[in-house]
């Protein structure tokens, strides 16, 4: 399963040029307002006629330009999960569930409306009227709909941005679930990094209309000069763990990382599962020696691997523990007084306080489980 | 009460006549109504101005004026009216298809602009989205733009009720005032006006008017606010 998106196109003052070929569970197209995501996604969707180039999905030309092909939007068979939701006033939510089934050929439905509506937790709003569903509910129906039309790629279009924190919460297990449990494939817009973090396992991470940089999600969130400005606190290392066991005196959750062992406060996750953590540069301390008589509880020893420039006074620090590459921004001040310079030995600080649930895949409500 | 439904045939004939009429125009009139509002409110071609106006015109005409420009048309000499006789044994002149046509026309403008509002209020990205689930644009008319304009339809379509109900200067201009054939409510009370010791009739005749106007316009808004409550638009 692939998508290859090649295309050019001009909207009012942007140029978007892109290409871009990701094969991955749920491929993140990441950048600020106006990078051109939502547009490049609508073309994959076949909402808007792309100038030139080229759009297949899985081997199958969806748009070629030079050719003269344009396969018109329904006849696509992809899913799209809008921002504003769009859910039939008209109908009910079953109503809404249903609508795509009628359109698809019988031996092509794969989606089964007992399951969408399970794996989704929607099962007690069928009856109800999309106006009566709080923001996050209709998020969910939106996605089933889309889910029901049994498609070969699931478009989301910045699906968490019009929801408060809580809401986003609420869903973003479900669309882990979605990629985890579910086949198929899964293109993501969002400015988010919290959430291309914690969802994608590639991202297309675009700029002014051009792509600046893709491939698996930990080696590109690592370029943190690439992130959009107001996201910049947000950037780090991202990585993914094991449970290793709970702490229950401290309250806590040791994970097990390619980088050691990383306490975090306590996680609704059963020992064994997998969880994906963002260490923010900002929240990482470096130390020359390892350090006695300090609160925070870890401390990964590693080798500088690169020192960029960062932001005013910062520099950006990267530090090869183990393997996994962990960030630290620090002033440049510290820098010279520590003498930092490429291969150095040195260790990263992180304190266990500074993880919270949009660092940690911690979005199931604490309660659940034990 | 007794005085007010003790009518004369001729009476009770106009009575009927004129629901039946206004029936038959109203019906006939939906489904150009429904595509010209369309081509308005979301066409885009040369001509279209031009279009909106030829539209508009019964509107603004006399109503006279428009009467004896279907006299002209749809006459038995007129272009149309021999046309239509000659090969589909449809006629208009003095029968009261030909008032049906007559009140279709006059409430035409009504219809098509409470249709065309209705349609420029739906949120094409509601269609977008059933596109991608898979309806191609005639399903997506039938089943998202059809019931989200469903108000505006039931709106423009009493209009159109309303304004056949009414309609004097064209119907009479066109098939004159035949009673029994094309004589409606509007000619009939008319008639009364004209001759001496007519008055109780016309009264008569006006108060049923009345009362049948109130009733299709209560009806529009019950159906409305059925419709309104079942959609719930935020």
């Amino acid at each position: 399963m692939s998508v290859l998106v090649d295309i050019g196109h001009r909207l009012g003052d942007v140029a978007i040029e892109a290409r871009f070929e990701s094969a991955g569970r749920l491929t993140a197209l990441f950048g600020p307002s106006g990078s051109g995501k939502t547009s490049l996604i609508n073309m994959i969707a076949g909402l808007i006629r792309p100038d030139k180039g080229r759009i297949a999905v899985d081997g199958r030309v969806l748009v070629d330009t030079d050719a003269g092909i344009f396969v018109p939007k329904h006849r696509r068979r992809i899913g799209m999960v809008f921002q504003d939701a769009r859910l039939f006033p008209h109908m009910s939510v079953a109503g809404n569930l249903r609508y795509g089934r009628w359109f698809t050929p019988a031996k092509e439905r794969y989606a089964d409306m007992d399951a969408v509506v399970e794996l989704l937790g929607i099962g007690s709003l069928l009856g109800r009227r999309p106006a009566k569903l709080s923001g996050g509910e209709k998020q969910r129906v939106a996605i089933g709909r889309a889910l029901l039309a049994s498609p070969k790629l699931l478009l989301m279009d910045e699906p968490l941005a019009s929801l408060d924190e809580a809401r986003k919460a609420e869903i973003l297990p479900y669309i882990e679930r979605l990629r985890d449990e579910t086949k198929i494939p899964i293109v993501y817009v969002s400015h988010s990094v919290a959430e291309v973090a914690r969802l994608a396992s590639d991202v297309v991470m675009l700029a002014q209309g051009k792509v600046v940089a893709s491939g698996p999600t930990e080696a590109v969130m690592q370029r943190l000069d690439l992130l959009p400005a107001e996201e910049r606190g947000e950037g780090g290392a991202v990585l993914d763990t094991k449970v290793l066991g709970h702490d229950e005196v401290f309250g806590m959750t040791v994970l097990d990382s390619a980088a050691g062992e990383i306490r975090v406060p306590r996680l609704a996750m059963k020992t064994g599962a997998r969880v994906r953590i963002r260490i923010r540069a900002r929240d990482v301390m470096i130390a020359t020696e390892k350090p006695a008589g300090l609160s925070a509880l870890n401390i990964l020893p590693g080798t500088i691997v690169a020192i960029s420039p960062g932001e005013g006074p910062a520099v950006e620090v990267g530090i090869d523990c183990n393997g996994a590459t962990v960030l630290a921004r620090i002033t440049e001040q510290s820098r010279h007084a520590l003498k930092l310079r490429l291969g150095g030995k040195v260790f990263a600080v992180v304190k266990t306080v500074s993880f919270d649930r949009a660092n940690t895949g911690a979005g199931l409500p604490l309660e659940v489980d034990g | 009460m007794n005085w007010l439904l003790d009518l004369t045939p001729d009476e009770w004939n106009a009575v009927r006549l004129s629901i039946k009429v206004a029936t038959v125009a109203m019906l006939f009139s939906l489904p150009p109504g429904i595509l010209i509002a369309l081509l308005l409110a979301r066409g885009q071609f040369w001509g279209k101005t031009l279009l909106n106006g030829v539209v508009h015109l019964p509107l603004i005409l006399p109503p006279v004026v428009t009467g004896y420009l279907l006299l002209l048309t749809f006459g038995k000499r007129g272009p149309a009216g021999a046309f239509l006789a000659e090969h589909f044994g449809i006629v208009f002149s003095f029968r009261w298809t030909g008032a049906a046509l007559a009140c279709g026309i006059m409430g035409f403008p009504l219809m098509v602009r409470a249709i065309r509002l209705s349609i420029e209020a739906v949120d094409r990205k509601m269609e977008a989205a059933a596109g991608t689930l898979g309806a191609n644009p005639l399903w997506v008319f039938a089943t998202i733009t059809l019931p989200l304009i469903l108000p505006g339809l039931i709106a423009g379509a009493i209009l159109a009720f309303a304004k056949a109900m009414g309609e004097f200067g064209a119907t009479i201009t066109f098939v004159s005032n035949i009673p029994g054939e094309t004589q409606t409510l509007p000619s009939a009370i008319y008639t009364f006006t004209q001759v001496p010791g007519g008055d109780e009739g016309a009264l008569r005749l006006t108060l049923i008017s009345i009362v049948i106007s109130m009733a299709a316009l209560v009806a529009s808004e019950v159906l409305a606010r059925r419709v309104g409550r079942r959609m719930d638009i935020e």
